[in-house]
Order: structure tokens, then sequence, then C-alpha cells
């Protein structure tokens, strides 16, 4: 049965960091002189929050192409994704970022040397973890800036949203139906029961996936460990790929089975695969498995103000609510429609 | 509104997404065309357009199958 644990939410791990470049990231004002120098362990520091799979950014009063230039020059350009540099306010650009990445406002750390600017932030977006550019030393010991894990997920993690940018640009100038976009991709969906090797990603995506989550209940590496050897359990882990690289393992779903009726207590799907189709594909994956082995398919569901999306996409997939336990709803499937995967996607089935 | 306005509305709005050639009361959602994007903004279209509130219990297959489907839930709502 579930048992409930959330060993993470007292202590929100910071997601992405946004780093002001004057005075904080090197020493010195780029427009007053073109003799900036990088401060002290600022390139191990960066280079060791990307290996932990934090991405990062940058929110900066400057001239683009000239901070950007000195930004390569330094060999860092590399490391921040979607950087804002302008004259906007840093509370804004900071949304802007997280509104890019489509990730939480409250993951997000920003550093900056000006109380101005930290005050700012603060005021706008007071779930922004502040931090003074003085304190930058002990950076890579705050517990908010330590993953439990480090899977290879993560440490891939800024070249998958590098790659998703491409996808992005690509799909913001195709004309025509998303559906023949999709097509040009080339997905390969992979569905296979979780390994051993796979607990540590699949931990992850519990505690880091909020708006695709259908039910927000988070498990302990030991947990899902022992849903990956239950017989009355299934555990799936799906993957993607495309032209562009691979997503990495994107999907995560637990399902309780009973003798004549499976319940799906999880699905969930990184939000970087959003507008994929891939939590419709899973569904009819598991319908499909649900008829060969001759059982009902329920689905539990709870509210939250962001997962909307995943009760639409059971409502879409045929589930109806059957009963509401205080805020959990139990869905059932009309296994009688049938549904076909959609042409374009590959589906491969371990 | 006219039902045939709603419907122009609504096609000019799915084509966004799929071939345009869809019969009237032809499955929208039967070739696998469900994700969840696409069912998010389908939704959130039609709030805005036609200024109603889809409510969890009107986030039913029947009410968006086809689009005589949606047509005919757009007109019951407004």
């Amino acid at each position: 049965m579930t048992t409930e644990s959330s060993p993470q939410k007292s202590e929100q791990k910071v997601k992405c960091v946004v780093w002001d470049l004057d005075n904080t990231l090197w020493d010195g004002v780029l427009l007053e002189s073109d003799q900036v120098s990088l401060r002290d362990g600022v390139t191990d520091i960066i280079k060791t929050l990307d290996k932990r799979g934090i991405l990062q950014s940058t929110a900066s009063k400057n001239e683009y192409d000239h901070a950007m230039t000195q930004l390569k020059a330094f060999g860092l350009s590399e490391y921040f994704i979607y950087p804002q540099i302008n004259w906007n306010s840093k509370a804004q650009n900071i949304e802007t970022i997280a509104r890019k990445i489509n990730i939480g406002i409250d993951t997000f750390a920003f550093i900056d040397d000006q109380p101005f600017e930290r005050e700012e932030v603060n005021f706008s977006q007071p779930d922004v973890l502040c931090i003074d550019a003085a304190d930058i030393d002990k950076l890579l010991d705050m517990p908010e800036m330590n993953p439990r894990f480090i899977t290879d997920d993560s440490s891939k993690r800024r070249l998958m949203y590098i790659s998703d940018i491409e996808r992005d640009n690509i799909e913001e100038n195709f004309v025509g139906p998303k559906e023949n976009f999709l097509a040009t991709l080339n997905m390969v969906l992979t569905i296979a029961p979780a390994q051993e090797d796979d607990l540590k990603r699949a931990e992850e995506l519990t505690v880091r996936t909020h708006q695709l989550n259908t039910t927000g209940d988070t498990y302990s590496y030991e947990e899902l460990d022992h849903f990956r050897q239950s017989d009355q359990h299934i555990l799936l882990v799906a993957s993607l790929n495309d032209k562009y690289g691979t997503y990495g393992k994107i999907g995560l779903t637990l399902i309780e089975c009973n003798e004549d009726v499976w319940t799906i207590k999880l699905l969930l799907m990184s939000c970087r695969v959003m507008s994929r189709g891939v939590g419709s594909v899973m569904i009819n994956h598991l319908r499909n498995e649900a008829r060969k082995n001759n059982v009902r398919l329920q689905a539990e569901f709870i509210s939250n103000d962001r997962n909307r999306m995943m009760y639409m996409t059971y409502k879409f997939a045929h589930f109806k609510e059957k009963e509401k336990i205080n805020d959990r709803v139990i869905l059932e499937n009309d296994l009688s429609q049938v549904q076909k995967f959609p042409e374009y996607l590959t589906v491969n089935i371990f | 509104m006219t039902t045939d306005e709603i419907l122009e509305k609504t096609k000019s709005f799915l084509a966004q997404f799929i071939n345009v050639n869809v019969a009237d009361d032809e499955e929208l959602f039967a070739s696998g065309l469900v994700n969840s994007l696409f069912a998010m903004q389908l939704v959130l279209f039609i709030e805005k357009e036609f200024s109603i509130k889809v409510e969890n219990e009107d986030l039913d297959y029947d009410n968006f199958r086809t689009l005589n489907a949606i047509v005919g839930f757009i007109e019951k709502k407004i």
C-alpha cells in the first residue's frame, strides 16, 4: 500500500540559479571598463552546479552582445540558458526564465551583490532564494544546492534543455498543424519495468514533478525498490528520444495490481515532454494491458492548483469519476472504447 | 451566436493542431491525438472565446469527441 512520505518538502531544492554579472560573476562593471576579471572560484561553482543538474541563467543590466561576448571569452556562455541581459527589472527577468524553462519560481535562487536588486526580487517574488554575492564561497555547501541524488539525467540536464530550445525554435517556425510537426521529430517512446539503476531518477521525478503529476505522492528510493520487486505492483519508466537527442527518463507510472482491478497510483511526466502526447500513450498502453489481463482499470487523482492537465488526460482517455475519498478521486476506465497509438511516434514496450 | 459561427471558430482553432478536413461528426481523438496540452488548450480556448466556465464534471470525453459534440456542448453552456 501507499505510504506517503515527503522527505524534501521542508527544504526546497533549487533547480535554477540566476546570476547577476557585474561585481557578482566578475569583478568590475562591464560598461565602465573592459577589464573585468572572473571572481575566484566562480568557474568551479558554475561547473559543479551544472554537474549536479542545477540549471543556470543570468539576469544582468547590460548590453546583450557586449555581456555575451565577455561570457564567451570566459568560456561560460554555454552554461546559461535563456540569459536575460537587458534593462528590465530582475524580478521580471527571473519570471521570464521560469516561464521559458517551465519550472516553478519557488525553485529559483538569485545571486546579486546589490541589496536593491535582491530586495526588488524578494518583493515581487518572495519564493526566490536571494543570495548575497559576498556569500558565494558557501554556495556549494548550502543544502538547497545539494540534490539528494545526482543521476545521469541530472548531469545532462542543461544539454537536454539546449536541445529543447532548438526544438522549440523549429516548432515556432513550423507552418502547419502541430501533428505534422510532431511527425518530423521521429520520436521513440520506450516503456519498460523499472530497473534498480532507474530508482534514483524515479525518486527524483516524484520530487521534482508537480504539473504533470496525477497525485503528487512522493516515494522514497526504498519504497520504489519495494514496488519494483513486489508481485502486487508494476513500476514503469518511460524514456523518450527524438532526432535532436534524448529527453532522458521522463515518465514514471506505479500500478497496484489486485485480482480484478489494477489501480494507477501515480502517473507523472516531466514537463519537458508536455505536448508530446506521452501521458496519453502511457495510459493507452495500460488500457491494453488491463484488457489482456482481464482486469478493470482504475486511477487515483488528487487535484492541486497545477495539475488540471493530468485530470484532462485521464478524462480524455475514457476515465470517469467513480468515487471520492477525501481529496482523492477514484476514476474508472471504460475499456470498451479502443484508441490507437498516435502515428507520429514509435512506441517500444519491454 | 449562431451554430455556424461557433462551428467556424472551433474549426479554425483545431486547424492549428490537426488536419482540417475532419467531418463534423468524425471522431477527433480516435487517431490518438489526445495530448494533455492540446486538451488543455482546447478547454482554455472554449472558456475564453465563448466566456464560459468548463467545470471538472464537464470534462467528459463525450463533450469533445467530435466537432458537433464540441459545438453542442458550447451551445448548452452559453
